[in-house]
């Protein structure tokens, strides 16, 4: 391995990361000279200042057709990680606005510094090439977002939540990394893409590998929220402050999917135990998020175990293992994004004048504001797979994978799914628009950046569902990419 | 053709239903002006579809092809033959009729009308697609207006069970139906979705084994196939009188010819082994649905019922696979998806006026509205195969067609045919006839709009009965082409 050499094309690479680092600062030293009541000019900033980098990103960080490995191996520029990139950014500026006018208590500063750190660690995630980098970069990611769970101070379930994110977050990151040491012990190597020529040489035996495989994928599945290592997510969804569990449910989730892809496709892409797992995973998710989903009361706990199921969707798309499977689960991840993003910052804005996250509550949402109906609609039927929203064309590309794949079986299990899945959405829907309230004429206030940050959700789930050809071109650039 | 005629009958709806949406609450007849005049428009557009159609030409015409996306060679690619240009004006009329009767909803009527015309886009679009994708697309888009418009506008008493029952039960069907198409884009190896190159693409005859079912039952369960029937009377019951016609007269209709589209046309052979199963389960729903029919008390679940039966002989001329069949189910849907429409309009106005629909509790209701009255027993004799009638030159090819393949099949469909006479007759006296009860002294006739959407439907199922060669060749050129694909594959 060469010794790095500082470039200033190296610096270009990490420009993005480059740019929250200073966001984070220019966030940190305004919170202190600003007086107290500006912290609407603090969410301003940050979500002005992650747009501005989102759009540096966009011009100036676009790879070569050839990825390069920068930074002595630790990372990797390639389309992979420019799309990924793109996707945390904008997953936290959406969630910025949102958290911009709700509760109090998460509208300081250090919120959103902590936000911001851990944006820069999921594009250190999703551009990682190397067992360490990644780790620390897994970590970067995962801090920050413990403590954002903990954040409404005083509120005893927040406080749970927090909590047991943490011991959750912290148990199975010693397991992956104590994979991560076998693979070192196994190769001598950290090096991700040094490491499957080591495996091809035959040297290490098949079973050391899928124990390997098995540590190593429990720590993404936590990341995912894939089942059996669901448990913490609906419980720090409903404790944690409702801007933080959209974000904890997309942007983390799709840098779960960064490494996940990135892992599979690099270092295990012949084991076909590890491609077993992750359907299993995908089958047991699909079911159990579901199920489990019926029952729900509070929409936040329902919202939990459908991204708990929808993260079961995407893995077909990682179990089919063909490029069309990772394009599919690709392509699933951005449309979930903005789907569930509005989903949660609908949540937030009801929230904030009812009082409540309980599902009877929103009985007489249509009456008392007909465009947050119809944008709670969109979503939801969005999250069921129904057109022409995002969902559906994400649905119909994994499904599409898993048949092209020759696993038919996978397909229809998703299918079945599906349809198990419209039922509770259409239920809530129901109660929006259909059951009585006695407040009916009480307005609901939405404020700009709300109103702002739902219309972009929807635009973007009209968009994704209907002119979705440009969006699979990245998936699929994307997913060649690894 | 360069104008982008289907283009615009398809999407008028749309953009109406997203304008109607843009409108300030306090404006409750801009939704109603807006949906009518864009309803109007679709049908003068259909009608001009219809009659320049170029019959000697057949095949597709007005074609209009935009890659949508090359990588999976899915494009927006529209084009009717002879088969759905009838149905795209017969959707055009029911769009036109189930907004002028819905004129006076009072609750919410900007929603309403939006989702109407967003169901009117949906319809449109499944019945001018060339595409498989696209068809899909369309298909599924008929989700979310059908259930909210069944949940807060419908009959009180059952709409949340008439509207889960029913999305639930149609998204089993579209679900199962993706499977089959994913299989015939993917799995065969065909790598498109273009309908005109699947149909030369001479799939294996195991592979069409194998997946016919999924997609030809998987759509059917929109066209009520038994044992999968259940959803249609419950859900429209329970769905206000504009959606019962569109789900009824156009939505059942979409199901079929989605299963004729691309269970027959794609899989010719599939559809050839599995036609013997068809038969004995659309023979069934004829016979069923009217028995269950005959002993309703409930006016509107007569009706229902009734789609039931009707559908059934639709599906037996699928499954009949020759040219007589063929043709009377094409004539069969454009028929019946009127003739079920006036149906459920009548419905709507006698209960919107006596507010109850219980049959025990009505009668004597030609006084009172005497327009409505004719109406029904015109829609009565199109239903019972009256010559003269649309329904006579639909059904009777269909007996022919059934008599070549399967006699005893022929022979019980009359019969179910004989079981529909009794129970629109039996309807009929009870509901119209007889004494006027004295509940009933209050009840007041149908508007103008009323008349006017009866009379268009009356006149076309009269005037298709007395000229058939109105549709008789069209249906014919498309027939042809089916069977070309049928025979030659």
């Amino acid at each position: 391995m060469e010794t790095p050499a500082f470039t200033p094309a190296m610096f270009l690479a990490v420009l993005p990361e480059l740019g929250l680092l200073v966001l984070a600062g220019l966030v940190l030293f305004a919170d202190i000279l600003l007086r107290r009541r500006r912290e609407r000019d603090l969410g301003l900033l940050t979500f002005g200042g992650l747009l501005l980098v989102a759009g540096l990103t966009l011009v100036f960080s676009r790879p070569n057709l050839v990825p390069e490995l920068v930074f002595g191996g630790m990372l990797r520029m390639d389309w992979a990680t420019y799309v990924f990139r793109l996707v945390f950014l904008i997953g936290a500026a959406i969630s910025v606005l949102f958290t911009m006018d709700s509760d109090r208590r998460i509208r300081g500063g250090a919120f959103y510094l902590l936000v911001i750190v851990s944006t820069l660690g999921m594009n250190l995630m999703a551009a990682s090439a190397d067992l360490i980098m990644l780790y620390l970069a897994i970590e970067t990611t995962s801090i920050p977002l413990y403590v954002l769970s903990g954040a409404l101070v005083r509120d005893q379930k927040s406080t749970e939540a927090g909590i047991k994110y943490m011991l959750f977050g912290a148990f199975t990151s010693a397991l992956m990394l104590y994979g991560f040491s076998l693979l070192y012990g196994f190769t001598g190597t950290t090096q991700m893409y040094a490491l499957k020529d080591m495996f091809d040489t035959g040297a290490i035996p098949t079973a050391a590998l899928v124990l390997v495989a098995l540590l190593i994928l429990i720590g993404f599945s936590f990341k995912i929220s894939a089942v059996p290592f669901h448990f913490w997510a609906p419980d720090v969804y409903e404790g944690a402050p409702t801007p933080v569990a959209g974000y904890l449910s997309t942007a983390s989730k799709a840098a779960g999917f960064a490494v996940l892809l990135r892992f599979l496709a690099v270092v295990f892409p012949d084991l076909y135990p590890s491609w077993l797992l992750v359907a299993i995973l995908a089958v047991s998710s699909m079911i159990a998020g579901n199920v489990l989903a019926m029952t729900q009361k509070n929409i936040k706990r329902l919202l939990a175990y459908s991204s708990i199921a929808q993260a079961g969707y995407m893995l077909i798309g990682v179990a089919a293992g063909t490029e069309l499977g990772y394009t599919s689960s690709i392509f699933y991840l951005i449309s979930y994004l903005v789907t569930n993003l509005a989903a949660f910052g609908i949540v937030v804005i009801v929230g904030r004048t009812v009082g409540s996250d309980e599902i009877a509550s929103y009985a007489g949402l249509s009456r008392r504001s007909p465009g947050l109906a119809l944008a709670l609609m969109v979503a939801l039927l969005s999250l069921g797979g129904v057109p022409p929203f995002a969902g559906f064309i994400g649905k119909l590309f994994v499904f599409a994978a898993a048949v092209q794949a020759d696993m038919i079986w996978l397909a229809l299990v998703g299918i079945v799914n599906a349809v198990f899945a419209l039922y509770y959405y259409l239920v809530v829907l129901k109660v929006v628009w259909l059951n009585r309230s006695e407040n009916e004429e009480e307005k609901i206030p939405v404020t700009r950046p709300w109103a702002l940050a739902v219309v972009v959700c929807v635009a973007g789930m009209l968009l994704l569902g209907t002119l979705f050809a440009p969006w699979y071109q990245w998936a699929m650039q994307a997913a060649t990419a690894f | 053709m360069n104008f982008p005629i289907l283009s615009l009958t398809i999407f008028i709806p749309l953009i109406a239903g997203l304008i109607i949406l843009l409108f300030p609450r306090e404006k409750t007849t801009w939704p109603r002006v807006t949906a009518l005049a864009a309803a109007i428009i679709t049908f003068v557009l259909t009608i001009i579809v219809y009659a320049s159609y170029d019959i000697a030409q057949g095949g597709y015409q007005f074609i209009e092809k935009v890659p949508w996306m090359p990588m999976w060679d899915i494009s927006y690619h529209v084009g009717v033959d002879g088969i759905s240009t009838p149905l795209l004006l017969m959707a055009g009329v029911v769009l036109f009729c189930g907004t002028a009767v819905s004129w006076n909803v009072s609750d919410r009527p900007r929603e309403f009308f939006a989702f109407l015309m967003f169901l009117g886009t949906s319809v449109l679009g499944v019945f001018a697609s060339l595409d498989l994708f696209q068809l899909f697309f369309f298909f599924e888009l008929a989700i979310f207006p059908k259930y909210l418009m069944i949940v807060i506008w419908g009959y009180p008493k059952t709409r949340e069970y008439g509207a889960m029952k029913l999305t639930l039960y149609l998204f089993i069907g579209s679900v199962f139906a993706l499977v089959g198409v994913l299989a015939i884009v993917f799995l065969s190896g065909a790598n498109t979705f273009d309908m005109l190159l699947l149909e030369q693409f001479g799939f294996d005859i195991g592979f069409q084994q194998l997946w016919f079912p999924f997609v030809f039952f998987g759509f059917a369960v929109l066209a009520a196939v038994f044992p999968l029937h259940s959803w249609a009377p419950d859900g429209h019951v329970a769905a206000p009188t504009a959606v019962s016609m569109m789900l009824a007269g156009v939505e059942m209709k979409v199901g079929a010819f989605a299963a004729l589209r691309v269970g027959i046309m794609l899989l010719p052979e599939g559809a050839q082994i599995w036609s013997p199963l068809i038969l004995a389960l659309a023979t069934i729903n004829v016979v069923y649905g009217a028995l269950i029919a005959l002993v309703q008390t409930d006016f509107k679940y007569v009706i229902g019922f009734s789609s039931v039966s009707h559908m059934g002989l639709v599906l037996i001329g699928f499954a009949t696979l020759n040219k007589d069949g063929l043709l009377g189910s094409g004539l069969q849907m454009f028929s019946h998806g009127v003739m079920t429409a006036l149906f459920f309009s009548v419905v709507g106005m006698v209960y919107d006026r006596a507010h109850t629909r219980d049959i025990p509790k009505l009668g004597g209701l030609f006084q009172k509205m005497p327009a409505a009255a004719v109406a029904f027993i015109v829609a009565g004799l199109v239903s019972m195969g009256m010559p003269g009638f649309s329904g006579f030159i639909a059904e009777f090819p269909i007996f022919m067609g059934a008599w070549q393949v399967a006699p005893i099949v022929a022979i019980i469909a009359v019969l179910g045919i004989l079981i529909t006479a009794g129970y629109i007759l039996l309807v009929l006296r009870r509901v119209f006839f007889g004494d006027l009860k004295p509940e009933l002294a209050a009840v007041g006739d149908v508007s103008v709009l009323d008349k006017v959407s009866m009379a268009i439907l009356v006149v076309m199922m009269i005037a298709l009965g007395v000229f058939p060669s109105l549709m008789y060749p069209m249906v014919q050129s498309g027939v042809n082409y089916i069977l070309a694909l049928v025979g030659g594959a």
